[in-house]
């Protein structure tokens, strides 16, 4: 029997290693966007678990949507990237600092 | 049997992550990220959302993650990444994930503390479609929202072609539009006797 327990641990501990990994890395913008991806696919995770859950598919919905937007994001994400690494030669976050935001 | 299936795909998924962030090589990064996603597609599976575990593959693995590799072999990254300051950042790193194991563990002391996901999977019929199901609900209550997606993917689409176009290139060979309209069947059409 898989418990709750197992699905809601799994999920937890995908998003603490996708948040970790956005501390740990600062300075690889690529492993950066792959950190996000994780922790996006652990709160889908999460969605899909209390969705089987309560039998109601308004969850698997918005996993849906949350593809969706996640896939556009990171296609413009990457094109951005692309060009920064056109105009600057790195990708290094630290030399990215020319707006002073 | 589906516990062990269970545990050895989620044990898995969780070292693939882990060597996705731990690892320098950014191919080996995009490699594990794929594995991760293949392997929590078929926890998906086991949770009955057939439609989402299909969809993860094919849009992810099959399209983000391709977008990843062509992007890290056309940066071709050399430099040495050095570690970042982690000491800095620590309080972080420890706190909120013990929040977030607190938050889980009080939310489940709080429902029902013996509920198994079996338990309640069994209560679908033999001829339960979950495709089918979400379709339906797709299609009719959702159906102006899933246009709106269907909109953001254009803009997407166009956001990503305009970004990275850089004009067009000397000899290269292009639609010339206008010649293509004013053509007529006389000037591609011969007759020979």
């Amino acid at each position: 029997m898989i418990t709750l327990i197992d699905c809601m641990l799994f999920a937890l501990i995908l998003f603490i290693i996708g948040l970790t990994g956005i501390f740990f890395n600062r300075k690889n913008i690529i492993t950066l966007l792959m950190c996000l991806e994780l922790v996006l696919l652990a709160v889908n995770t999460n969605f899909i678990i209390f969705s089987s859950l309560s039998g109601n598919l308004e969850g698997q919905i918005f996993v849906f949507f949350i593809l969706a937007v996640a896939a556009v994001e990171i296609s413009t994400g990457l094109a951005i990237l692309v060009m920064v690494f056109r105009q600057r030669k790195t990708i290094n976050i630290e030399n990215l600092n020319i707006l002073k935001g | 049997m589906k516990q062990i299936i269970f545990y050895f795909f989620s044990f898995f998924a969780l070292f693939m992550a882990l060597f996705l962030i731990l690892t320098k090589n950014s191919i080996h990064a995009v490699l594990s990220l794929i594995f991760t996603f293949i392997l929590t597609s078929i926890i998906w599976l086991i949770l009955e959302a057939e439609f989402l575990a299909m969809t993860l593959i094919l849009v992810y693995v099959g399209a983000v993650m391709v977008l990843f590799l062509f992007v890290v072999m056309m940066l071709d990254i050399e430099e040495v990444i050095k570690k970042s300051k982690f000491v800095k950042l620590w309080p972080f790193v420890i706190f909120i994930p013990m929040f977030l194991f607190l938050l889980t563990f009080y939310t489940y002391n709080h429902d029902s503390s013996s509920v198994t996901i079996n338990s309640i999977l069994i209560q679908h019929s033999v001829d339960y479609n979950n495709m089918r199901e979400l379709g339906t609900l797709l299609y009719t209550r959702y159906l102006f929202s899933f246009e709106i997606a269907g909109l953001l993917l254009l803009v997407g689409i166009i956001a990503a072609i305009s970004l990275t176009f850089r004009g067009k290139v000397g000899n290269s060979h292009y639609q010339n539009i206008r010649k293509q309209i004013n053509v007529s069947s006389k000037n591609r059409l011969k007759l020979k006797n």
